[in-house]
C-alpha cells in the first residue's frame, strides 16, 4: 500500500517537473524564469525525499537536504540578486514563437520517452518509470538554451538541465554517490558565480545581454 | 432495448432540457453576485425562452433555406450529445449510437451549420463572427480529443459509457495523467462555450464577440432554439467533465437505488461548478483574439502530455 503510494507520488512529482519545463519554455519574464526554476528545484526535493522514505536509503535524504539548499534557496537568490544588478526584468526574446517551441518540445518527450523505455526496462528502482520525464527535462533545457538570446535564460537552461540529470540519477539508480554528488553541487554553484561574473563581462563590453553579439570575434 | 434502459435516458433526456436553462441562470446569478450587481432570477433564461418562443420570427430577405435550417440541426446536434453523455445512469441506449469521437463530431457539425448560417445572411458581423468562431473551434478541437483519448487509454474504450463507469468504479489513485488532461479539458470547454478568457458571453461589442455575431441576424424561435442550444452545449460540457474527472454518483448498470440519488448528486455538481465557472469568469479578464491560439495551443500540450505521461507511466 505504501509502496504503490509512493509510487504514485513519485510519478506525480515526475509530471509536475515536466510540466514545469514547459512552462520554462514558454515562459516570457526572466523573473518567472527564476520562480519557476526554484518550482522545479522543489519538486525534485519532494521526489527524492519520497523515495528515501519508501526504499529507506538514508543518503537520499542528505541530498534531498543539498538540492533544497541549493536548489530552492541560494540559486534563485543569487540570479534575483544577479537580474537585480543587471537590471534585465524585461521580456525575454526567444528565437522560435512560443507555440512552435511547445511543438518541438512535444516531439522531444516523445523521442526521450522511446529512448528511455528499453533502459528503465533494466532497472529495479521504484521510479524507472520517470527515467523518460528525467530524459526529457534534460533535452528540454537544452532546447531553451538554444532557443533563447539572451545570457540570463541560458544560465537557467543550463541550471535546469543539472536539475534533470538529478531526476535521472534519483530515478534509475537511486542516486549517486555522496563524493559525486557534493562535486556536482560545488561545480553548479561555482559555475553560477563564474558566469555571474561573465555576464557583468559581456554586458560591460557589449551595452548588452545579447549573445548574438558574441559571434563576432575581432573589432571592426 | 429493454424499458429501464428507455426511462433513464428519457430521464437524461427531460434533465438536460430543463437543467441547461437553469445552469445558465445560475451562473449569470453568481457572476452578478461576485461582481455586486443585483442578480436577475435563477429561471431568467427560462423565460426568456418562453417569451422568444412566442415572438414573430423575422427572416432577412436574402435568406437561403439553410439559414432556417441552422437552428434545428443545432439544436438536434446539442440534445443528441447530451443524450450520449451519462449525466443520470452508465446504461444509455443512445450511447452506443456514438463514441466519445463522434461527440466531438456532433460539436463540430453544429458549429459548421452555425456558421454557415451567419455568413448566409451576408451581413459583415456574421462572417466576422463565423471566422472568429473557425478560429476557435480548430483549435480547440484537437485539444478536447487529447482529453477524451487519454480518458480512452485508462478505461481502454471509446464509448463515453463505459469510460465513465470504468473511471467510477477504479480505486482512488493519483493520476497525473489525468490531473493534466482536466486542466486542459477546462480550458477547452472555456473556449467552447464562449466564456470568459476567450469570449464574452454578456457583451454585443463588435471588436470582442464572436458567439453573440452569430446570432445576431436570428430573432423569434429560431433564437429561442439557438440559445437554448447553447446552453445545452455548456450543459454537455460540464457533465462531461464532471463524468471524466468526477464519476462518482452516476448510476451504474441496473442499480435502481442509485439512480434515484443520481439526480441530486449531478445538481449539487452541476452547482459547484457553476460557481467555478463564475469564479473564473469575475477573475480573469478577456484576452486579445491573437492570444487565443496560444491559450488553446498551451490546452493541447497539456493534452498531449496528459496521454504520453499515461503511455509512459502506465499508471
Amino acid at each position: 500500500m505504501m509502496y504503490t503510494l509512493a509510487i504514485q507520488l513519485v510519478n506525480l512529482f515526475a509530471a509536475g517537473m515536466l510540466l514545469l519545463a514547459f512552462a520554462m519554455l514558454a515562459q516570457r519574464r526572466i523573473l518567472t524564469l527564476i520562480h519557476l526554476y526554484a518550482l522545479q528545484g522543489l519538486a525534485l526535493t519532494a521526489s527524492t525525499v519520497t523515495v528515501a522514505w519508501a526504499t529507506g536509503q538514508a543518503h537520499l535524504y542528505e541530498s534531498a537536504a543539498i538540492t533544497f539548499a541549493l536548489k530552492v534557496v541560494v540559486l534563485p537568490w543569487i540570479l534575483h540578486r544577479l537580474i537585480r544588478r543587471l537590471n534585465v526584468k524585461w521580456d525575454v526574446e526567444t528565437l522560435i514563437n512560443i507555440p512552435s517551441m511547445m511543438l518541438v518540445g512535444i516531439v522531444l518527450v516523445v523521442f526521450a520517452f522511446n529512448l528511455a523505455l528499453p533502459i528503465s526496462e533494466f532497472s529495479r528502482s521504484i521510479a524507472r518509470g520517470t527515467l523518460g520525464i528525467a530524459l526529457a527535462c534534460v533535452l528540454m533545457s537544452f532546447l531553451m538554451m538554444i532557443t533563447r538570446s539572451k545570457a540570463v535564460p541560458q544560465v537557467i537552461g543550463f541550471l535546469s538541465m543539472e536539475n534533470g540529470l538529478f531526476f535521472a540519477a534519483t530515478s534509475a539508480t537511486y542516486g549517486m554517490p555522496m563524493v559525486v554528488e557534493l562535486g556536482i553541487a560545488l561545480d553548479v554553484l561555482v559555475g553560477m558565480v563564474i558566469l555571474g561574473v561573465f555576464l557583468f563581462q559581456i554586458r560591460e563590453r557589449f551595452d548588452s545581454l545579447d549573445i548574438r553579439h558574441l559571434e563576432k570575434l575581432k573589432d571592426d | 432495448m429493454n424499458l429501464e434502459g428507455f426511462l433513464a435516458q428519457l430521464a437524461a433526456l427531460a434533465t438536460a432540457l430543463v437543467l441547461a436553462p437553469l445552469l445558465t441562470g445560475w451562473v449569470n446569478q453568481w457572476r452578478a453576485w461576485l461582481q455586486n450587481r443585483s442578480a436577475p432570477p435563477l429561471t431568467q433564461p427560462l423565460r426568456v425562452l418562453h417569451k422568444l418562443f412566442r415572438k414573430e420570427t423575422v427572416m432577412a430577405h436574402e435568406a437561403s433555406p439553410l439559414y432556417r435550417a441552422a437552428p434545428y440541426i443545432v439544436f438536434a446536434c446539442m440534445l443528441l450529445a447530451a443524450a450520449i453523455i451519462p449525466t443520470l445512469a452508465t446504461t444509455l441506449p443512445l450511447a452506443r449510437a456514438a463514441d466519445a469521437i463522434a461527440l466531438v463530431g456532433l460539436f463540430a457539425l453544429a458549429r459548421l451549420f452555425i456558421s454557415l448560417a451567419a455568413m448566409d445572411v451576408g451581413t459583415p458581423f456574421g462572417g466576422l463572427g463565423a471566422r472568429r468562431e473557425m478560429l476557435v473551434g480548430f483549435l480547440a478541437e484537437p485539444a478536447f480529443l487529447m482529453v477524451l483519448f487519454t480518458a480512452s487509454l485508462i478505461s481502454d474504450s471509446t464509448s463515453l459509457a463505459t469510460i465513465v463507469s470504468s473511471l467510477g468504479q477504479r480505486e482512488l489513485a493519483i493520476l497525473p495523467s489525468l490531473a493534466f488532461a482536466g486542466v486542459a479539458f477546462t480550458m477547452v470547454s472555456l473556449a467552447e462555450n464562449a466564456r470568459v478568457p476567450v469570449d464574452n458571453p454578456a457583451t454585443h461589442l463588435e471588436l470582442t464577440m464572436i458567439h453573440e455575431a452569430l446570432l445576431l441576424e436570428y430573432s423569434g424561435r429560431h433564437l429561442a432554439l439557438m440559445e437554448w442550444a447553447a446552453s445545452l452545449k455548456l450543459f454537455a460540457y460540464s457533465c462531461a467533465g464532471l463524468a471524466l474527472f468526477f464519476p462518482w454518483g452516476v448510476a451504474q448498470a441496473n442499480d435502481r437505488m442509485a439512480l434515484a440519488f443520481a439526480l441530486p448528486v449531478l445538481v449539487a455538481k452541476l452547482a459547484v461548478g457553476g460557481i467555478g465557472l463564475a469564479l473564473v469568469e469575475t477573475i480573469l479578464a478577456k484576452m486579445r483574439i491573437f492570444r487565443v491560439p496560444e491559450f488553446l495551443a498551451t490546452a493541447f500540450l497539456l493534452g498531449v502530455l496528459a496521454l504520453l505521461v499515461q503511455l509512459l507511466l502506465g499508471a
